[in-house]
């Protein structure tokens, strides 16, 4: 059973979502939703024992059909990939919890899709092959787009047509970088890609960087980096909020596959394409972050203003990210689980505001009073002081590590002032948003649509992720440490024979 | 001679499809999608190489084809089929709730008007 570790965080979302629509559970909500949740319970137990598995420090490869590599697909289950499978079920069980509310019944199939997702995130995580890694993508395309539609309307149908067509002509953009890198290189493994990369003549290398830029091109617009993030804010802000919130890890995905395709692939040093695209992720990293602050400040609705804060966190990373140290990795995947999580909630957070706030909604104009105002208040103060990085939560040290992640002087420089003026940015929208939301009132009495128990309880338990990840901050550091270490070792699988040509 | 052909054929699909993507109405949007997945299939099928005469099935001959990049293709065909399919419910339900077939959703009209 053990030796099967790496594979069941796939399979069980693909089962649970195939049971899902078979005829005991279709049309039958009370039951999908217990069966999507015992489903979500055990993906969890899984990524639990997965991460117990990775954290002994070998790096396992689990070989579908027993083919050896580097001729079959493989699995390659290590730290980083264990940590980001962990996350995105934390994440699944909160949307779920938070669909409990009622959200879930606005269109037929909300839990199988949501397992569906589950299994291309975790598929894209795992996976140690650039062709299934494509594969799994449209797995959890298919499934967002579907998602993203969900509950209908005027303003989802807009985003969706955006989304959906971004991420197709992504998808062929992906298809031909792949079979240019298999034309080239011959082999679809990552890591045997890695080791021919550094045999390439010099007449090919031209070809490869064509394919490397194409695949950047790709991974940039998952990630939703500055050229490339035109989709993300109205597509994630018209999102139903659970949805919303389980999408707060796939511009992560761009940013995992960044470090695990680009880490592998050109990470020996004598590599002839060493360091590539590192300065142009450098720049638009930077420029993400500052763009996507003004956004923040510019945002008319709660959910906008979230949306963009997702933006901030993709900037911050994809800046340190293109650092590429040891410590800097490092410093991205812990900024990774904060900022994912906090997203999260806030999308959730800012739902449950709205619910209460009656026709004004989230947009930022004065409004009824909240029933719950002291409650909704205290964690809209948390939330906030999470994402702009105060002390005592995660955010302060997560970003305090990215800014030490600068070590050359010019670097240096440029980050801290563009981390610490966005900040400020999205401290005085923060602050501008939560006086308006809580305090510009008008005379209208609150309403008495209180906001059910399953929905706050999500709210409250991403939240506690923060101070959690400050608590054991020591072990999510070591262990994010030894994750990047891990990364930027070369691959050891045996590759004697290679594929004969 | 056949890699000329080959490179030109894919080159023009995806000239056409990138040109159609560029167009504001969702027919001719998925239009240059479905062009330019053509040319991505086509382009993969001829990454493993082009030749003429050699076996598919084993035992059959002496040299084989990559059959590699035959599975990716079907593969790939497969999956935009699907997406295609998807998108031209997408583009039905997009056009019968906005009320026309632009891709953002509004008439040219609107934009006009500056909504």
């Amino acid at each position: 059973m053990m030796q099967h570790l790496p594979i069941l965080p796939v399979l069980v979302p693909l089962l649970t979502a195939a049971m899902l629509l078979l005829p005991p559970f279709q049309d039958k909500l009370s039951r999908q939703r217990w069966f999507s949740g015992g489903g979500l319970v055990l993906l969890f137990c899984v990524s639990v024992l997965g991460l117990v598995q990775s954290s002994s420090g070998a790096t396992s490869f689990y070989l579908l059909g027993n083919w050896p590599q580097p001729f079959g697909i493989v699995l390659v289950h290590d730290r980083l990939a264990a940590m980001f499978v962990l996350l995105a079920s934390v994440l699944a069980m909160a949307a779920w919890l938070f669909s409990l509310g009622g959200e879930d019944g606005q269109g037929a199939f909300y839990h199988p899709l949501l397992h569906f997702l589950l299994m291309g995130i975790n598929g894209a995580f795992l996976t140690g092959d650039l062709f299934n890694l494509f594969v799994f993508f449209e797995v959890l395309l298919i499934s967002s787009y579907g998602l993203l539609m969900h509950g209908g309307g005027k303003a989802r149908a807009r985003a969706g047509l955006h989304y959906v067509l971004m991420n197709l002509a992504g998808s062929a953009v992906f298809l031909l970088a792949l079979a240019l890198l298999y034309a080239v290189l011959g082999t679809l493994n990552i890591a045997d890609m890695a080791l021919r990369i550094n045999q390439l003549e010099p007449s090919q290398t031209l070809l490869v960087k064509a394919a490397a830029g194409m695949l950047l091109l790709v991974f940039g617009l998952k990630a939703a980096v500055l050229p490339l993030h035109f989709w993300l804010p109205t597509a994630y802000a018209s999102a139903a909020p659970a949805v919303a919130a389980m999408f707060a890890v796939m511009t992560k995905i761009g940013v995992y596959c960044l470090l695990r395709v680009f880490g592998t692939l050109f990470a020996e040093p004598g590599n002839p394409l060493a360091g590539f695209g590192q300065q142009l992720l450098w720049l638009a990293g930077l420029a993400t972050l500052l763009l996507a602050a003004i956004g923040v400040v510019a945002a008319q609705s709660m959910k906008k203003l979230v949306a963009y804060l997702v933006l901030v966190s993709v900037g911050s990373l994809i800046s340190v990210l293109a650092i590429g140290t040891v410590p800097a990795i490092a410093a991205v995947l812990y900024y990774c689980l904060h900022s994912t999580l906090i997203a999260a909630a806030l999308f959730l957070l800012a739902d449950v505001i709205a619910q209460q706030r009656g026709t004004v909604a989230d947009r930022l104009v004065s409004g009824r009073p909240l029933q719950q105002p002291v409650l909704l208040g205290s964690l809209f103060i948390l939330a906030a002081l999470a994402v702009v990085g105060m002390p005592p939560l995660s955010g302060f040290v997560g970003k305090i590590w990215l800014l030490q992640a600068a070590t050359v002087s010019s670097d240096r420089i440029v980050l801290w002032s563009v981390v610490l003026v966005s900040s400020l940015l999205v401290l005085i929208a923060l602050t501008r948003a939560g006086s308006t939301l809580f305090w510009r009132l008008n005379r209208q009495q609150a309403g008495n649509d209180s906001t059910s128990q399953p929905q706050l309880f999500a709210v409250i338990s991403l939240l506690l992720c923060s101070p959690l990840l400050v608590i054991f901050g020591d072990a999510v550091m070591q262990f994010c440490l030894a994750a990047a270490q891990q990364l930027q070792a070369p691959l050891s699988f045996s590759t004697s024979g290679g594929v004969e040509q | 001679m056949m890699e000329l052909l080959m490179s030109i054929v894919i080159g023009v699909l995806t000239a056409c499809g990138v040109l159609m993507l560029l167009r504001a109405r969702t027919f001719a949007v998925m239009l240059g999608l479905t062009m330019l997945s053509y040319a991505v299939n086509l382009f993969i099928f001829v990454s493993g190489g082009l030749t003429a005469g050699k076996g598919a099935v084993l035992g059959r001959s002496d040299i084989y084809s990559d059959p590699l990049p035959q599975a990716l293709v079907l593969t790939a065909i497969v999956i935009g089929f699907a997406m295609t399919a998807f998108l031209v419910i997408l583009a039905i339900r997009a056009r019968a709730d906005l009320g026309n077939d632009h891709v953002d959703g509004n008439s040219g009209k609107s934009q006009e008007d500056g909504a």
